[in-house]
């Protein structure tokens, strides 16, 4: 009876429903702030008084012995207040997140160049520069293992070689009808955040610090903080309320720049800042792992692998970092979306004389997945296919194939019907016959298309980190206090997660207010990182708001003598029995009935689990899925391309807000792109970074993206209970870019009448597509004739 | 007051004073002034997140211009119309429409390099530019976004122009500028000395009105830094951490700033900012406008100047080749001398060029184009846009009966200054315009060069681009080859996608 009530009050009186609750696209909750430049990062917060300015003296080589200091000059410049030296520090030399591996300040040893081996804090940056001129520092300098290859013939790796395998690879490589081999290097990536890394350490009483940092992992810096002060975790708090990017550059670097902050506020009493410039930020920060991926492939006569084995050697840099955990992530991803009957791969961890490399959108994946696509093409080539038929012949489905090389089985599965329809949207036989005709038509240009999928999986893979708390206060007035363990890195985390509270109130957004994330309110965090920071903050607040609503649907009940059933919370009101009262004057009851109406919540993902030892598990809680078509062109004379054409099909499950996913997929795809086309760290023959600032170091820039760039959204509800069945959005489309390598690998293969294989490395700059163009023996007329003068590298 | 600069900011008039010559103007916002929505991505010009508009009444007319606030010192303002971030705030509280825009196109992630975009696109309101999307790209190619792929910036952009055709650009801000700035107009030349703040050595900037004060200012201080926009001179500042002593800017000079056009040639002042040059050098040939169009970005162009970029003599300067190929001279006058040199000739060494203390670069002429006269222009870089050459090429040839009566080859890139390519000029001169001795030329580039490998190329590459190239131009001049080109004139990248009814 009162069920039909209630739905004929509805259809007579229909009531708007909340303004930006879930699967809203509404605007980032800081838009307005942004474009008026009254968002804060931390170097615009007002400077406190007396505040010293930090400045790290950097070692000039990759690897050597301090063999004497004599920084008195350094102390007697103006404006000096500390010099702090490995020996300054209080307690701990050590900033290692996971292995005891780290010094926070070169101790005896040098480990690459740009290692601080002294920070010095004046009144001003440009006295803490000039009097770190005036250093005298000696060094007996050592042989470094700067490369790969040097640090695979030295045996000179973090841990020894992992293994992860299923089946039989070495048997199913002898009886497969044809084998390949080949092997693929891919080059490292600097973040170019805009913002660079930056603490703001101020000293309080007792043992207290309060630090204010650009930081995606303020628990972890908190615990470092303390170590390194030698105090426990309750006197260090840490506040960061946004970044100015952070894409995993900072999940563990901050650590080092809070650090030497606070020893200096706890030392000299006054407040200090650390900010770095950009040039001293991309010498001293860790980057994407460069990778060498090698390859031994069996397959039938129609393309379908048989059996395959990997060697992934990746590039760690001088200690551990996050570097083990993103080695495996590369393993988890060498099927990609391919299932391989007979596989195993082998992971070298190289450690190198160079910065500690460190995470990066992609954790891994990326180097993974771009292997296995080389396979694909090579695959192709070999046989003369389309490489997309060889791709669809190979994706994870059908009987019996459904098993990753991690023994983890792929229940969500819907990459073939992304493939399709992605290729059907975009008429894929027309376009792969037009790009056929300008190649034939067209001599010194060719083009190339790719059509290539993704499939990610989801979690930290180190167990414990899958969880999440939060905080909501409901004040009196019925407006709402939001905060959880969550950073704000420009991602719209902050903003998806108050839409999650609204719906859960059925209150507008704006009765939500969105709060700096701190340690002091919700403990023990993991980092925002692994894409996961909707689905594991998303679920806590929800959980949160969840309680507080119990307690309020108890309290109505006992107010009107209903039952719970006959509580209904609708757009900014509760309905109880036949009343109907406000949100907010339900809340101001409560209060008066002295009802608690603060909450924490918690989460932690189910059912995973995870055996490192034997690299088998179910390391992943679900599988987010994509796929992109990129068509290019190539300068057969001077080794430029441009990309023509993007089109992207792309699962996040049920969109928590289309306009975020839609940017976050955008965003990846194009930082992606960049990673294999313009972007190129140089180091030299010493090991010093070369390319270190944006005139030297080549982000994507606004005519870089083509104009057509069409994104949609899979409608993919997601099969695991997630906030709102939604999925993880972060990294995953970082691997769509992956089309864009691959079809310049197409318009090389364009070049010649027959079968060939290129041979094409990343970054692509017009240099590496010039010298895959002279590989291929399929130069210009004009360039044969000076054939062999390429022959470099 | 001595030592203080004047100047209108976000329209109020400000005395801010000078504590450090070579202060930027974005420390002094951000740290002085208390405004930081300004922000430093780079403090080097490249990354476009400290972008302000600065307005400079010159010759009569107020400009307002985009510049990088980084790289530009302090005492650069004096006298200007300076508009931050902070003074788009409109009057009932709302946005400015190019802020709306980007809120509602979803045009800003992590926001930090937000309102330098949004800076960019409102000198480009303030100016009436065109919000069509390819000249966005242009608009906005000096400013880096890491997180959204720029889509919904440029989005936003069209948004803007589609608003402004449909309602006048209210602009009631800039109305009067000129009076007011003429009224702050210094009497005198700006002359300031202050002690180095970490030396405590006396630093000197000065600004002379007309080219007669910079004359007699530089023979009283022959080996002062020359300031003639600072896009390089910024650099030594902010990135080498050089002290300079004594400045003296010509940025404050109006009869260096005119650009004549006769018959024959066009003469262009010392401290004509590249975006006030790019339409007479795009006059000359596409292939120049395309080079200005790639040369830095908007913000760099409205600082740097021709002048500047000349007096420089960066190898890989993207003015030399195309200026050199077409046979161009500068005059340098020294007091009341003035001497005329073949550009070619001004770059001795790396870092050496042929100006004595106290001299200065006056103009630069640029002969013009004439019947059977060719230019062809590339410039290879790892980004399209706002990069530095890993090499530039220019090749003017003269062609008459099919035989090449005079060729200048001319690079960047390739050597430690900007050099021509004679063996390989000599491989054409007199002879048929044909491949064979387009291959001979290719050939002749290995006597002309021996370049370095650097981060920006290997030296295969460079010599290898550098025949490609020579080649390429022969192709595209005996015109039976198609289409060559990826960006710039004939390009025309959509048009290429397949498909193209789908769009």
């Amino acid at each position: 009876m009162t069920d039909v009530k209630m739905a004929d009050v509805k259809t007579e009186k229909p009531k708007a429903p909340i303004s930006g609750g879930v699967a809203t696209a509404i605007a980032h909750d800081s838009a307005a702030k942004h474009v008026a430049g009254s968002a804060r990062y931390v170097d615009d917060l007002p400077e406190p008084k007396g505040l010293l300015h930090l400045y790290a003296l950097q070692s000039p080589h990759a690897h050597a012995r301090i063999t004497a200091m004599d920084l008195d000059a350094v102390r007697a410049a103006p404006g000096v207040a500390m010099v702090v030296t490995a020996a300054d520090l209080p307690a701990a030399n050590q900033i290692g997140a996971v292995f005891k591996d780290e010094p926070l300040l070169a101790d005896g040893l040098v480990h690459y160049a740009g290692h601080p081996v002294a920070v010095v804090a004046a009144n001003s940056i440009d006295q803490a520069r000039h009097a770190a001129s005036l250093a005298q520092i000696s060094y007996e300098v050592l042989a470094p293992i700067l490369t790969i290859a040097d640090a695979h013939q030295a045996g000179s790796y973090l841990e020894p070689p992992q293994k992860m395998a299923r089946g039989d690879a070495s048997k199913a490589l002898k009886a497969a009808a044809h084998r390949l081999q080949g092997q693929l290097a891919v080059n490292g990536q600097d973040h170019f955040y805009l913002e660079g890394q930056v603490a703001l350490a101020i000293p309080g009483e007792d043992e207290d610090v309060h630090i204010t940092s650009s930081t995606q992992h303020p628990s972890e810096l908190q615990h470092l903080v303390a170590e390194v002060l030698g105090v426990a975790n309750h006197a260090v708090s840490v506040e960061v309320r946004r970044m100015g990017g952070g894409f995993g550059g900072k999940e563990s670097q901050p650590a080092i720049f809070a650090a030497l902050a606070a020893v200096v506020a706890k030392h000299t009493g006054r407040p200090a800042k650390f900010r770095l410039d950009r040039d001293d930020d991309m010498v001293i920060t860790g980057k994407r792992h460069e990778a060498l991926i090698t390859y031994d492939v069996g397959f039938d006569a129609d393309g379908r692998i048989e059996g395959i084995a990997f060697e992934q050697f990746i590039r760690c840099g001088y200690a551990a970092d996050l570097s083990l955990a993103v080695s495996d992530r590369a393993m988890f991803h060498a099927d990609n979306a391919y299932f391989l009957p007979h596989v195993e791969i082998t992971s070298f961890r190289c450690r190198t004389h160079s910065v500690s490399n460190t995470a990066f959108r992609g954790f891994g994946g990326p180097q993974g997945v771009i292997g296995i696509e080389r396979v694909m093409d090579d695959i192709a080539a070999f046989l003369g296919k389309d490489p997309y038929a060889v791709r669809c012949l190979n994706l994870y489905g059908g009987a019996g194939r459904d098993l990753t090389p991690y023994h983890q089985q792929v229940t969500d599965n819907v990459i073939g019907q992304i493939m399709a329809d992605l290729a059907d949207e975009t008429d894929y036989a027309a376009r792969r016959a037009a790009v056929q005709a300008f190649n034939e038509s067209h001599r010194w240009q060719k083009k190339g298309l790719a059509l290539t999928p993704v499939k990610f999986g989801i979690s930290f893979t180190a167990t414990h980190l899958n969880q999440a708390g939060a905080l909501v206060h409901l004040y009196a007035d019925g407006s709402v206090h939001l905060n959880h363990g969550g950073t704000e890195m420009g991602q719209g985390l902050m903003t998806k997660v108050a839409q999650v509270v609204a719906e859960e109130f059925q209150i507008d957004l704006s009765r939500i207010k969105i709060t700096a994330t701190h340690t002091g309110k919700v403990p023990n965090s993991s980092a925002t990182a692994a894409s996961s920071g909707s689905d594991l903050n998303g679920m806590a607040a929800q959980a949160a708001a969840r309680t507080i609503k119990n307690r309020l649907i108890d309290f109505a009940c006992e107010k009107a003598g209903v039952g719970r059933d006959q509580v209904r919370f609708e757009a900014n009101r509760v309905v109880i029995g036949n009343e109907e009262i406000s949100f907010d004057a339900l809340v101001r009851e409560a209060y008066f009935a002295r009802i608690s109406l603060s909450s924490t919540g918690f989460y932690k993902t189910p059912d995973i689990h995870y055996d490192r030892a034997k690299h088998q598990g179910r390391p992943f809680y679900y599988y987010a899925y994509g796929a992109a078509l990129s068509e290019v062109v190539i300068d057969v004379l001077t080794g430029e391309s441009r990309v023509l054409a993007v089109d992207i099909l792309h699962d996040v499950g049920r969109s928590l807000n289309p306009a975020v996913d839609k940017g976050q997929i955008e965003g990846g795809f194009i930082q992606g792109m960049g990673w294999l086309t313009t972007e190129e760290l140089v180091f030299d023959a010493d090991g010093r970074l070369r390319t270190h600032a944006p005139s030297t170091y080549k982000i994507p820039a606004a005519s870089d993206r083509p104009d057509h760039f069409r994104i949609s959204l899979f409608d993919n509800a997601n099969k695991e209970a997630t906030i709102h069945r939604s999925k993880a959005v972060g990294e995953p489309p970082f691997m769509l870019a992956i089309s864009v390598h691959s079809a310049l690998v197409d318009a090389l293969a364009s070049l010649a009448d027959g079968p060939v294989r290129p041979c094409l490395d990343a970054p692509a700059t017009p240099e590496a597509i010039l010298q895959a163009i002279h590989q291929t023996g399929l130069g210009a007329v004009g360039m044969k004739a000076f054939a062999g003068s390429l022959d470099h590298g | 007051m001595p030592g203080t600069v004047r100047f209108y900011l976000n329209q109020i008039l400000v005395d801010v004073p000078v504590t450090d010559c070579t202060q930027s103007v974005l420390g002094a916002l951000r740290y002085g002034l208390a405004l930081t929505g300004s922000k430093e991505g780079c403090a080097e010009g490249d990354c476009g997140a400290c972008t302000i508009v600065i307005g400079a009444l010159e010759n009569g007319r107020v400009h307002y211009r985009a510049v990088n606030a980084c790289i530009l010192f302090l005492p650069e303002l004096d006298g200007k119309d300076v508009f931050t971030v902070e003074g788009l705030a409109q009057k009932n509280g709302g946005l400015h429409p190019v802020q709306q825009a980007m809120v509602d196109l979803h045009g800003s992630q992590c926001g930090f390099c937000t309102p330098g975009f949004v800076m960019s696109l409102y000198a480009h309101y303030l100016n009436d530019g065109s919000f069509d999307r390819q000249v966005l790209k242009d608009v906005l190619a000096g400013n880096l976004c890491r997180c959204t792929g720029y889509g919904p910036i440029l989005d936003a952009g069209e948004a803007v122009g589609r608003q402004l055709a449909s309602a006048a650009n209210a602009r009631p801000e800039i109305d009067g500028a000129a009076q007011r700035l003429a009224a702050i107009r210094r009497s005198a030349m700006l002359d300031i000395t202050v002690p180095c703040p970490i030396t405590g050595v006396p630093q000197h900037y000065q600004a002379p009105r007309n080219s007669d004060e910079l004359a007699k200012a530089l023979m009283v201080a022959p080996d002062a830094t020359i300031l003639a926009g600072g896009t390089d001179v910024g650099l030594w500042v902010t990135k080498q951490h050089r002290r300079l002593q004594h400045l003296i800017s010509i940025t404050a000079i109006d009869d260096l700033r005119s650009i004549t056009d006769d018959e024959k040639e066009i003469t262009i002042g010392a401290a004509v900012r590249h975006s006030d040059a790019m339409a007479a050098l795009a006059a000359l040939h596409p292939d120049i406008g395309e080079l200005w169009r790639r040369f830095g970005s908007v913000q760099v162009r409205n600082s740097g100047t021709l002048g500047g970029n000349i007096a420089n003599g960066s190898p890989i300067g993207d003015s030399m080749p195309p200026l050199i190929a077409l046979g161009a001279s500068i005059t340098l006058r020294h007091g009341d001398q003035r001497r005329t040199v073949p550009l070619q000739d001004y770059f001795l060494a790396y870092g050496r060029q042929g100006r004595t203390p106290g001299e200065f670069v006056e103009h630069i002429r640029v002969p013009k184009i004439e019947a059977n006269q060719h230019l062809r222009c590339y410039k290879i870089s790892k980004r399209f846009d706002q990069d530095i050459s890993a090499l530039c090429f220019a090749l003017f040839v003269h062609v008459v009966d099919d035989h090449v009566k005079a060729v200048r080859i001319a690079f960047g890139g390739m050597a430690a200054t900007p050099k021509r390519a004679e063996h390989a000029e000599q491989a054409l001169l007199g002879k048929a315009w044909d491949e064979p001795q387009i291959n001979a030329a290719m050939a002749a580039l290995g006597q002309d060069f021996t370049p370095l490998s650097d981060m920006r190329a290997s030296a295969d590459y460079r010599m290898m681009a550098a025949r490609n190239v020579l080649y390429k131009a022969w192709l595209e001049l005996s015109g039976t080859s198609g289409p060559l080109r990826l960006v710039g004139p004939g390009a025309d990248p959509q048009a290429m996608v397949g498909e193209a009814a789908h769009d």
